[in-house]
Order: C-alpha cells, then sequence, then structure tokens
C-alpha cells in the first residue's frame, strides 16, 4: 500500500525518524530534495527533507520534528500507519562537486537535513567537515551518523550538557581563524543559525549555502506561497531553492513571512492537544 | 436565473446561482426558434448541437437532452456554470440580435443537474481493447476531456496528477460557489467507470518524467495538460510583504486546503478588515469573492483599465458588484507599505487613463502623472495572471516553447516531440474551460489516429 509507515523510532525529545515506502521517490532523490506530506485529509501539506532512501527496500526516511499542530500529529503516527500523501523528491538537488574543503553544518533537526549533504560531499571526494548542535543533549540526533561521513566531527549545545557548549557558528569561527582552507559551507538549522552563519564567513568570502524554509503549500511552483527575497529578486523556494546562497538571502523578509500564521498555528495547537487531552482520558 | 440574495451569499459558500425550475427551464427553452442553420453551434467550440438537446428539453425529456450535449461535451454540469456563453453560443443565438440570447449555458446546466439527481448516465459506447496505453499529465478539463475519448476509443488511460486532488483549476481554483466540488467529483467517478486510471500526488517531471513514462512504463503517448500554475508578481516595493498572496495561494489555501474551514482543517488562511485585489478576471473575481466570504470589511478589486474592458465573466462581475464588491477602474498599484512586524497596511496606486490600442486589442493604460495616492488595506491578493509551470519544458529534452515558456503544437496538438501531445492552458497561456475541453478532443483524437496507424504495440 502506498505510503505506509514502515518504521518509526524517537531518536530524541520530540524528534522522530520514519521509515515510509515510497519505491518512485526513493529512486529519484538527491541529497537537498524534499517532500510535501499530508498526514491526512485534514492536515496542511509540509515540506521535510528526505534523509535517506533505500531504493531496494523502496522506502524513504523523514525526520521531523514537532513544532506545532502537523509535525506534533505526524510524530503521533505508528509504523503501519498510512500518510495521505507523499510528494516528491521537490526542490533541487544541492550543488555537490569536488570542492575540496567542505564544512557541514547542522543546527537542532537542521543535522537531518545536513547529513545527506555530508555524505553526498564525501562521495564526491571532498574533506568534509561537519559540526552540529542542539539546545541540549537530549535534543542532539544523528551523532553517530555524521561522525562516520565526516573527516572531522565538533559538537556544541548551548547549554552545555554534552560536548562543547556554545552555538555551531562557535567552532567554524575557530576554523577560519585556525586559517583552515574552507571552500563551501553548507549550514542547515533555524533562521537565526543560518544568517549567523552567513554573517560570519560573508567578509572572509567563503562560499555558504543555506536551506530556506518559508511556509510551503504545493511545493511545485503553483502558489508563490514560498517567495523569498534573493539578491533582490522574488523567488519561488520550493523549485528555484530550497538552497540558495547564503549571503543574497534576505533573511528579515523570510522571518517576517513566516511569522505570518503565529496566530493560526497557536490555536491549531492548541485544539490539538486538547483533542489529544480528551482522547486520552476517555473522552473521544 | 435565481439566486441567493447578495445579502445572504456573501457570508456563504454555498452556490450562489440556484438553477432553473422546471417550469422556468421549459419556458425558456421554448424561446428557441429552432433556426434552420443553427450558428450557436459555431460559437461552441466542442459544437455541442444545441437545437437539438433544447428540442428534447421541450419533449421533457431531460435524460436525453443531457446525452445529446454528452455526445460532444463530457463535462456540461461544469461548463453549464463556467463557460462564458455570453462570448460564445449565447452572443450567435438569432434572439440576441433583437433582444435577450437563449439562455443555453443555463439549460445546459439544468439537464446535466437532472441527469445527476437522478443518476442515470447512459453506459457509453467503448470501442474493445486497443492494448495501446495513453499517459495524460494534469486533471483539469483538457485532460478529463481526452482522458474520457481515448477510454472509449479502447485505449487504457492513466492520468498523472500533482496536486492530492483531481480536477485542475477546477478543484484548486473555481470556489464551490461558482463550481461545488461534488459535481467535479461526479464527473470523475463517470470517467473511473470507464476505466480511467487515476494517480495523484504524483509530479511529472520530478516524480518520473516524461521520457520515463515513454521508455520505462511503456505509455504509447503522452499529453500534457499542465495548465498554467505559475503566478505572476509585478514586482513593485513592499509585494513580499506578509498578507500579500497571490491569487493562487489564496484560493488554493481555500478552495482546495478549506482553510475557509479552519481549524477544523489544518490550513489557514487570514484576511484582515481591508482587502485589495488587483486584476479583474476571472481570477481575481473570485479571489475578491472568496475574500468578501471570510468576513472582511471592504474588498476593492483594483483594476488599471475601466469597466469595459474587464475580462471576467459579465455573470461573476455583476454577481461580485450585487454582493459589494467595491470597484477601482483605471487604477494601477505603484508600491505596497508595511507595519514593524512586516505586515501589509497599505498601498499606493495611481490614476490611469486610456490610449491607443495595443497588441491585445484593448485599449493601453496609461498612469497620470502626480495621481499618487494612498488607502489602507491589510490584505492584498496580486491576480495580474498566470504562465506556465516549468517543470516539464524544463526536464523534456526536445520540446519546443514560446519565449513564456508555453508548449508549442501543431494543429493537431502535436508538440515538437514525436508521441508527445500538449494542449489547454500550458499551449494557449490563461484560457477557458471549454477551449481546454476542445484541445483535449483534438489530441485524443490525433493520438487515436497515429496510435493506430502505427503497427508497434508494446504490451
Ligand atoms: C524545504 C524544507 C525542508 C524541511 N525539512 C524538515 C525536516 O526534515 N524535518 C523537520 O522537522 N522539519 C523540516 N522543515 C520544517 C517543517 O516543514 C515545519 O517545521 C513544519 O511545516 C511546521 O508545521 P507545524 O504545523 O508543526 O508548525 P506550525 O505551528 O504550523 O509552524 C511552526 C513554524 O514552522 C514553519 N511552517 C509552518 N507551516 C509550514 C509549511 N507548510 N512549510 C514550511 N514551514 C512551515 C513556520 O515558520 C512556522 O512559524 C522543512 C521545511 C522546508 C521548507
Ligand atoms: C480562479 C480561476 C477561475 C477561472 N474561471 C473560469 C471560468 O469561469 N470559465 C472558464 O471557462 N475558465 C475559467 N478559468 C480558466 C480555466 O479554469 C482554465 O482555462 C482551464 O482550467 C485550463 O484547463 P487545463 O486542463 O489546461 O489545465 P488546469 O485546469 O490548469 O489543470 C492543470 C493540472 O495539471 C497539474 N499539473 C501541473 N503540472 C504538473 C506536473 N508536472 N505533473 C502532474 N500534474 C501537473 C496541475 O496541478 C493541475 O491540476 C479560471 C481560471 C482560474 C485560475
Ligand atoms: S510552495 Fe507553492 S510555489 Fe512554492
Amino acid at each position: 500500500m502506498a505510503n505506509r509507515i514502515l518504521d518509526k523510532t524517537a531518536i530524541a525529545d520530540d524528534i522522530c525518524r520514519f521509515i515510509i515506502e515510497a519505491p518512485k521517490i526513493a529512486k529519484k532523490r538527491k541529497a537537498g530534495n524534499f517532500v510535501i506530506v499530508r498526514a491526512n485529509e485534514y492536515a496542511e501539506r509540509i515540506p521535510l527533507t528526505i534523509v535517506d532512501s533505500d531504493i531496494e527496500r523502496g522506502s524513504i526516511t523523514l525526520i521531523v520534528q514537532s513544532v506545532g499542530k502537523s509535525t506534533r500529529l505526524l510524530n503521533s503516527f505508528c509504523a503501519g500507519d498510512e500518510l495521505a500523501d507523499v510528494i516528491g523528491p521537490l526542490g533541487h538537488p544541492t550543488l555537490i562537486e569536488s570542492f575540496g574543503t567542505v564544512v557541514c553544518v547542522g543546527g537542532g533537526v537542521g543535522t537531518a537535513e545536513i547529513l545527506p549533504i555530508a555524505r553526498a560531499s564525501r562521495a564526491s571526494d571532498n574533506q568534509v567537515i561537519s559540526i552540529i548542535g542542539a539546545r541540549t543533549k537530549n535534543r542532539l540526533i544523528l551523532e553517530d551518523e555524521m561522525r562516520e561521513t565526516s573527516d572531522e566531527l565538533h559538537i556544541v549545545t548551548d547549554d552545555g550538557s554534552y560536548e562543547r557548549q556554545g552555538l555551531v557558528v562557535d567552532p567554524l569561527s575557530d576554523l577560519i581563524v585556525q586559517g583552515i582552507d574552507i571552500d563551501v559551507v553548507y549550514a542547515i538549522g533555524p533562521m537565526p543559525m543560518m544568517r549567523a552563519v552567513a554573517e560570519l564567513t560573508e567578509p572572509y568570502n567563503i562560499k555558504t549555502l543555506v536551506s530556506l524554509n518559508p511556509v510551503m503549500i504545493d511545493g511545485t511552483g503553483m502558489c508563490g506561497g514560498c517567495r523569498v527575497v534573493i539578491d533582490g529578486k522574488t523567488r519561488f523556494a520550493c523549485v528555484d531553492g530550497p538552497e540558495f546562497d547564503a549571503h543574497q538571502v534576505d533573511f528579515d523578509t523570510l522571518i517576517r513571512r513566516n511569522r505570518a500564521y503565529a496566530q493560526e498555528e497557536k490555536v491549531s495547537l492548541e485544539r490539538f492537544e486538547n483533542e489529544q487531552v480528551a482522547r486520552f482520558e476517555g473522552l473521544v | 436565473m435565481p439566486c441567493q440574495l447578495p445579502e445572504a451569499r456573501r457570508r456563504n459558500f454555498c452556490e450562489v446561482a440556484i438553477g432553473f425550475t422546471e417550469e422556468q427551464a421549459l419556458l425558456e427553452a421554448q424561446r428557441c426558434i429552432s433556426c434552420k442553420t443553427p450558428i450557436c453551434i459555431t460559437g461552441c467550440p466542442v459544437e455541442v448541437n444545441i437545437p437539438h438537446f433544447i428540442l428534447s428539453i421541450l419533449k421533457r425529456d431531460y435524460v436525453g437532452a443531457a446525452n445529446i450535449i454528452r455526445d460532444k461535451n463530457s463535462l456540461p454540469a461544469i461548463c453549464g456554470r463556467v463557460c462564458q456563453q455570453e462570448d460564445q453560443c449565447e452572443a450567435r443565438c438569432v434572439n440576441a440580435i433583437k433582444g435577450t440570447s437563449v439562455g443555453i449555458g443555463r439549460l445546459e446546466r439544468f439537464v446535466a443537474d437532472y441527469q445527476i439527481d437522478c443518476g442515470s448516465f447512459a453506459t457509453p459506447f467503448i470501442a474493445p481493447p486497443t492494448g495501446r496505453r495513453v499517459a495524460l499529465v494534469g486533471s483539469g478539463p483538457a485532460s478529463l476531456t481526452a482522458a474520457g475519448d481515448l477510454a472509449r476509443m479502447g485505449h487504457k488511460v492513466t492520468v498523472f496528477e500533482a496536486l492530492h486532488k483531481l480536477g485542475g483549476v477546477l478543484a484548486y481554483g473555481i470556489p464551490e460557489f461558482r463550481l461545488p466540488k461534488s459535481i467535479v467529483g461526479i464527473e470523475i467517478r463517470q470517467l473511473e467507470n470507464i476505466g480511467v486510471e487515476f494517480v495523484t500526488s504524483c509530479v511529472i517531471g520530478k516524480t518520473e518524467t516524461v521520457d520515463e513514462l515513454l521508455d520505462e512504463e511503456g505509455y504509447d503517448a503522452v499529453f500534457l495538460a499542465t495548465g498554467a500554475g505559475l503566478p505572476y508578481f509585478l514586482n513593485l516595493p513592499g509585494e513580499n510583504l506578509a498578507g500579500i498572496y497571490s491569487a493562487n495561494e489564496f484560493l488554493t489555501r481555500v478552495n482546495l486546503m478549506k482553510g475557509y474551514k479552519f481549524p477544523e482543517y489544518d490550513t489557514p488562511v487570514k484576511v484582515g478588515k481591508r482587502v485589495a485585489v488587483l486584476g479583474a478576471g476571472n481570477t481575481a473575481m473570485d479571489a475578491a469573492r472568496v475574500a468578501l466570504r471570510l468576513g472582511p470589511e471592504k474588498v476593492y478589486m483594483v483594476y488599471r483599465r475601466s469597466r469595459a474592458e474587464v475580462p471576467a465573466r459579465a455573470e461573476e462581475v455583476e454577481h461580485a458588484m450585487e454582493e459589494g464588491i467595491e470597484f477601482k477602474f483605471l487604477t494601477a498599484p505603484t508600491q505596497f507599505f508595511g507595519d514593524t512586524r512586516g505586515w501589509v497596511t497599505g498601498m499606493e496606486v495611481i490614476d490611469m487613463e486610456l490610449g491607443e490600442p495595443d497588441e491585445s486589442g484593448r485599449r493601453r493604460p496609461v498612469p497620470i502623472t502626480g495621481t499618487e495616492h494612498s488607502f489602507d488595506v491589510d490584505t492584498v491578493i496580486v491576480a495580474v495572471g498566470q504562465g506556465p509551470n516549468p517543470l516539464i519544458q524544463s526536464t523534456t529534452p526536445g520540446l519546443n516553447t514560446t519565449k513564456w515558456g508555453n508548449i508549442i503544437t501543431d494543429e493537431t496538438g502535436l508538440t515538437s516531440r514525436p508521441g508527445l501531445y500538449a494542449g489547454g492552458d500550458v499551449v494557449r497561456g490563461g484560457s477557458t474551460v471549454i477551449l481546454a475541453m476542445g484541445d483535449g478532443k483534438r489530441a485524443a483524437r490525433s493520438i487515436h489516429e497515429n496510435l493506430m496507424s502505427t503497427n508497434c504495440s508494446r504490451n
């Protein structure tokens, strides 16, 4: 059957890994591609990066962090359940070449999105230095996978509960100061993090790519809802991106547009939580 | 035609036009004078035998009348609602010379609805299987028409749709109060009944390419009917403020994702107190009327030409005016303003006058310098047109397109690649349901001829 969840594991607080049956997408996907997922008939269409795929098993891996209603709903699904829709692979694959030395920076659930890029960079004969970070130890994901695919791995936590205390820009800044010759930086994570990386690398003229996360609906270039401003021009993140040159991104516009539905998101989440409580108490 | 009263309908999503009663239909049908040479037929892009179906109405054989239409037009309940009849069949009606033409569209809708209500669909004749397979890309009116015709000719037909719902613009664009989605669903079920297979959530060019359909999956021909799903913007300062939607996004949130039922459905849609819609085509009209139903105090329609040039269907313009949408003609936006949160708060516009006709034959709007002025809005919907979505064009080598990305075909619908056909908005640019259907019919015919004349079978 289509879009069946073959396997689900909680890999950190509020973060789950799903293996989903999607043979056609598995065959096609490249690092940087994403899918649009609709959990059920009432759900939003939300974008999620394809973290991995298994052509033989005909499956893709998604890693989902609970933020609001849609991601919580997804994370309440179990192995054996089916998702209403999984559409993809969408977006441009990441630009991967034999650059020399690449630094892969993943913040929070962004580490899930950086992993396929780190792997593809490794496969293209790059020296891969990775930096991953999380708010706290219990939210750090994919440490083993990142270690395995990186020549060097730096880990930071905001609160110092694991490895080095700090932000992902700290080890990156050290590398630059040490004079390591960096050809490309890929950075994926929360918007302030990507912006901080962009601001750090810009004066050094280090090519930096970030994966933008505007609100998407169709993911095929039809609605224009995902528009972002790159080098002063309007682009659609779902088809022109989602990765762009970090030094050309207008982060302010993006951050503001992403807040457009804050009020509605709150209503939706509260409603969902109340329903969950009611179900738990046997009221529904 | 009877309608819901404006005061009531401006706040609900139920169908605006209620449709003829049997008595009204009979009275209207009597106005047809059964011309010897019925030129109304020449105004119909798919050549429905209009006097013949009206005669059946007079005989009170409504299902028979519907079947006469279906002989040429597989989507009568849809066309009866959204066709621009006043520019087509009705424009040629002899009655129109002296007074008002026969309400052909309304009669079409009456018999189509009658047939749906009593569920008596004739089982169409289906030719024996030919062993040939055709892939249709997109599920709008062009594909639905081609699918029906090809299936009846005995071919195995699969329709691939990128969205999770079938119907193209009929599903994601045209709102429920103008075209109930249940009607689109019924027409699609008729196609399933004759063996058409539908695959949703499959983006051709991404999930599978056209070449893979032909080379790996063994389709003998492909028909591209991917529509015009690339929204245009004006590229004015402030256009990326929050609260500024493209019409596609706005209508998709409401129609496809059921945003008007938020939070029962999860996708929100937000309109403030003062909405401005830019443009005056069918899309703009739909966006304005949908916005109105979400409860703002004021909806403006900002159009740079005058009332006479409005491209939308006459009926929809009238309905919009009755519902209280305020038209600002000869007005063009120049920039948008926002607050510190980045939400749109106002727009500046400039007055226009009409100059000499341009390439489109319409008088060119010219700004009158010094007339800039601003007004407050907290929601803006940009409905200034759309182009073809480039996904397929960019992943199909050898497919010739215009500089706007429209696929180029010959008069049979054949593209620059053998076995590859195209029709509807992706060829014509923003067009109409009936012309898209005409393209679907024409392509089906030439695909059929081509498949039956070549001996290669790919079984
Ligand atoms: C290309 C891309 C790849 C992504 N990959 C992943 C991933 O691998 N794992 C993961 O956990 N998350 C990923 N995200 C983010 C994920 O889509 C959002 O967290 C999710 O949509 C939030 O929905 P929600 O209802 O749970 O939260 P909400 O409460 O609705 O929103 C929380 C925040 O998420 C953002 N958001 C809301 N709706 C959408 C939407 N439809 N599209 C994009 N962003 C939205 C907004 O900034 C919002 O403020 C990706 C986003 C993009 C654009
Ligand atoms: C809001 C609105 C109101 C309108 N009102 C009227 C009206 O009243 N009367 C009238 O006659 N006309 C009207 N029109 C125009 C009319 O709807 C279109 O001319 C007609 O729908 C075109 O049909 P089509 O089959 O070419 O494509 P569409 O209806 O556009 O369908 C194309 C389909 O292809 C799918 N698709 C695109 N790319 C891919 C891909 N790569 N893979 C798979 N699927 C893909 C899309 O998701 C879409 O579902 C209106 C248009 C809009 C937008
Ligand atoms: S999500 Fe609709 S255009 Fe990108």
